[in-house]
């Protein structure tokens, strides 16, 4: 880039002066170009591709909100619970800030586990894109780092029993384990000493981590340039006199203008859950985390943010103490193995064909039961637990790891179709 | 096929059953609150019964007496009706009492700021129509969805003192009726045994009242809430309509 000589900007706008200063020392039209007017996407995006854009557009919206909130928030264990309700009251439309940061936060986790599954859907994750799925990955578990630490802040009954049952799972680890406990609460219970540090981690310390994987992100799949439901790529099909592939279209302006359309159809959706239903039945804000946190009084029934229960089941399915060794440990482990086996989806799907479209039977049943398995895991994480909800807990567990375990064998047996050439509609 | 499947999964577990709101509780069945918190009338008289049989013990901390300007009150007839502890129209409704007296004296009297959100308005509702007499408590009350309720019948003046009849339906034979799980079928009513100064239809439109005034405090802003959302829906639809519009547009020349 830096060898040809730069040209001016002829854009039809008042600003080619400027523009053109700027780019002399920045490289602007270069990056406008391979990441918008000249990065070439799949011409037959579907539904399943506007919750990437969706997941941002909220990450905004959260840290927009966010700040607003920091502004009235006192992370002070004597004073937070009554400054949030100080927010929802007293400051100007602040009910309709914290609400949306409320709502927001649940609605990124449904962008991102929508994201997902489409990955997994046409195997998006599949070479070259491994590295944008680690990337995607990493992001996904700082939002986990996010929800947890942000949940605690409200300082309701909830938020800090959630807070205690969760930091105490790092109990369980052997040896070492009650240290890490105290040293991440800063003290023997959840106290003040944790609702600062929570405070620091959730305002600023994850959130610049995750930008800087956003970004990431970004450049890595711009880099390798995006998937298709058809699961083929682009780039082996190009006009030979312009090098452009012949299924790729410029993202903007058709992607943006789709984006918009995807942009406020889901804001519609949002609206209705902010302004009619922000409890959204105790989902979304619980019913014991309008009760300030006590010390004294553990709730009866404690159950983590519903984007967190698929987990919470397998953890709390782990029963029996397999070799001499803590069920609660096992409970641990899995529900830690549960999350970051994702990473390895690139390194474990043999199928000859990436797309779900022209996958055999058994891929497309895997992914159905583990969807099915995922959905029970996450309600019976809502519920108290019983015998017969620990037997369904259990074998959606099994069921859930055996997708992950037995993918190497069942995909390199399953009958796939033969894919096409160009993208299909 | 399978597509739909999953498509279907999803909505189906998106609208599953909502986790149980108040687990202690959860096996009593509540009755639906009958209250609309657009009633200003009804939240006044609300407000009266609150500060009258309430705000001595409880506090509703979070709440500031100017805020009853919401509910159709001037901030003249709040300061003569409705503010015996308090010295100026923007303080809390807290009490005199501190924390600590109150929880040696009586035990604890919880905040009712938000206890209408916590609890439910259908629970508030229940709670005080589920006051009984009760010789084997401590207070002399019991409650039929509070069980070993701390709190006194506060406002049984009105009520009046009732008793709780059980009644075991018998079968022909005059056997006990029993279910499927082999319990005996009981049903609960209650007998009054002194008359209170309300009859029982002006008690519950009391009760009605208050339940209604502690929703409207738990969110003081859930009218202008749900106004401002038809406006924001209203919006939002234009939006979608012209950005549906536009996106057609472009991608016209995308075969």
């Amino acid at each position: 880039m830096a060898a040809t000589e730069k040209q001016p900007v002829t854009g039809a706008g008042p600003f080619n002066g400027i523009l053109t200063w700027v780019d002399e020392r920045y490289p602007l039209m270069s990056t406008w170009k391979a990441h918008l007017a000249e990065y070439y996407a799949p011409k037959n995006f579907n539904f399943w591709y506007y919750f990437g854009s969706l997941a941002m557009l909220v990450l905004v919206l959260q840290i927009v909100t966010g700040i607003v909130l920091t502004m009235h928030y006192k992370p002070d264990a004597a004073q937070a619970f009554a400054s949030v309700e100080y927010i929802m009251r007293d400051v100007p439309w602040g009910w309709l800030i914290r609400y949306m940061h409320s709502t927001g936060a649940s609605a990124l986790f449904v962008c991102v586990y929508l994201h997902m599954f489409r990955a997994m859907l046409y195997g998006s994750y599949r070479k070259p894109r491994e590295l944008l799925w680690i990337f995607g990955m990493l992001i996904f578990l700082c939002l986990m780092a996010e929800g947890f630490f942000g949940y605690l802040l409200p300082w309701g009954q909830m938020s800090y029993w959630g807070a205690q049952v969760i930091v105490n799972l790092f109990a369980a680890i052997p040896i070492v384990g009650p240290d890490i406990a105290i040293w991440i609460r800063g003290d023997y219970v959840v106290s003040d000493a944790t609702l600062n540090r929570f405070f620091a981690f959730h305002v600023i310390a994850v959130p610049l981590v995750l930008l800087g994987l956003v970004a990431a992100h970004l450049l890595a799949l711009h880099e390798v340039g995006s998937n298709n439901p058809d699961g083929i790529e682009i780039k082996n099909l190009k006009d030979p006199k312009t090098g452009i592939p012949l299924d790729g279209i410029p993202f903007h302006p058709y992607y943006t203008v789709k984006d918009i359309f995807g942009a406020a159809v889901f804001m519609f959706v949002f609206a209705v859950i902010v302004f009619f239903a922000p409890e959204f039945g105790g989902y979304l804000l619980e019913y014991n985390n309008f009760i300030a946190a006590d010390p004294l009084r553990t709730p009866q029934h404690i159950a983590p943010v519903w984007y967190f229960t698929p987990y919470y089941s397998i953890l709390r399915s782990f029963t029996v103490n397999f070799f001499w060794i803590d069920a609660k440990i096992w409970g641990v482990a899995a529900m830690g193995v549960s999350t970051l086996i994702f990473f390895l989806l690139p390194w474990l799907d043999r199928s000859p064909a990436k797309s779900i479209r022209y996958r055999g039977p058994i891929y497309k049943t895997a992914l159905a039961v583990f969807v099915v398995c995922f959905l029970i895991l996450g309600y019976l994480g809502t519920l108290s637990v019983n015998e017969g909800r620990t037997i369904v807990a259990q074998i959606c567990t099994a069921l859930y790891f055996l997708f992950f375990l037995l993918m190497p064998w069942y995909t390199t047996i399953d009958k796939c179709m033969p894919e096409p050439e160009r993208v299909t509609k | 096929m399978m597509k739909r499947l999953l498509v279907l999964a999803c909505v189906v577990a998106g609208f599953a059953v909502p986790p149980s709101a108040q687990a202690t509780e959860a096996e009593i069945k509540l009755e639906a609150a009958p209250i609309d918190v657009r009633d200003a009338a009804s939240l006044q008289a609300g407000a009266r019964t609150f500060v009258n049989y309430c705000l001595n013990c409880h506090s509703a901390s979070l709440l500031r007496y100017n805020r009853l300007v919401d509910i159709g009150l001037t901030e003249q007839q709040i300061k003569d009706n409705l503010m015996f502890t308090a010295d100026k129209i923007g303080e809390m409704m807290n009490i005199a009492m501190t924390k600590k007296d109150a929880a040696e004296w009586f035990g604890p009297a919880p905040d009712l700021s938000l206890i209408a959100r916590s609890r439910g308005a259908d629970w508030l509702w229940s709670y005080f129509r589920g006051y009984y007499r009760d010789p084997a408590s401590a207070t002399g009350w019991n409650n039929t969805v509070f069980a070993g309720v701390g709190m006194p019948h506060v406002l049984w003046q009105l009520q009046g003192d009732r008793v709780l009849i059980e009644d075991v339906s018998r079968d022909v034979a005059g056997q006990a009726a029993k279910d499927r799980h082999g319990n005996v079928i009981k049903s609960v009513r209650f007998e009054t045994v002194r008359r209170g100064t309300l009859t029982s239809v002006e008690y519950d439109t009391v009760v009605r009242d208050l339940v209604n005034f502690m929703t409207w405090m738990a969110e003081p802003n859930q009218v202008l809430r749900k106004q401002a959302g038809i406006w924001v829906l209203f919006f939002l639809a234009v939006l979608v309509a012209l950005s549906y519009a536009l996106y057609k547009e472009f991608w016209k020349d995308v075969h």
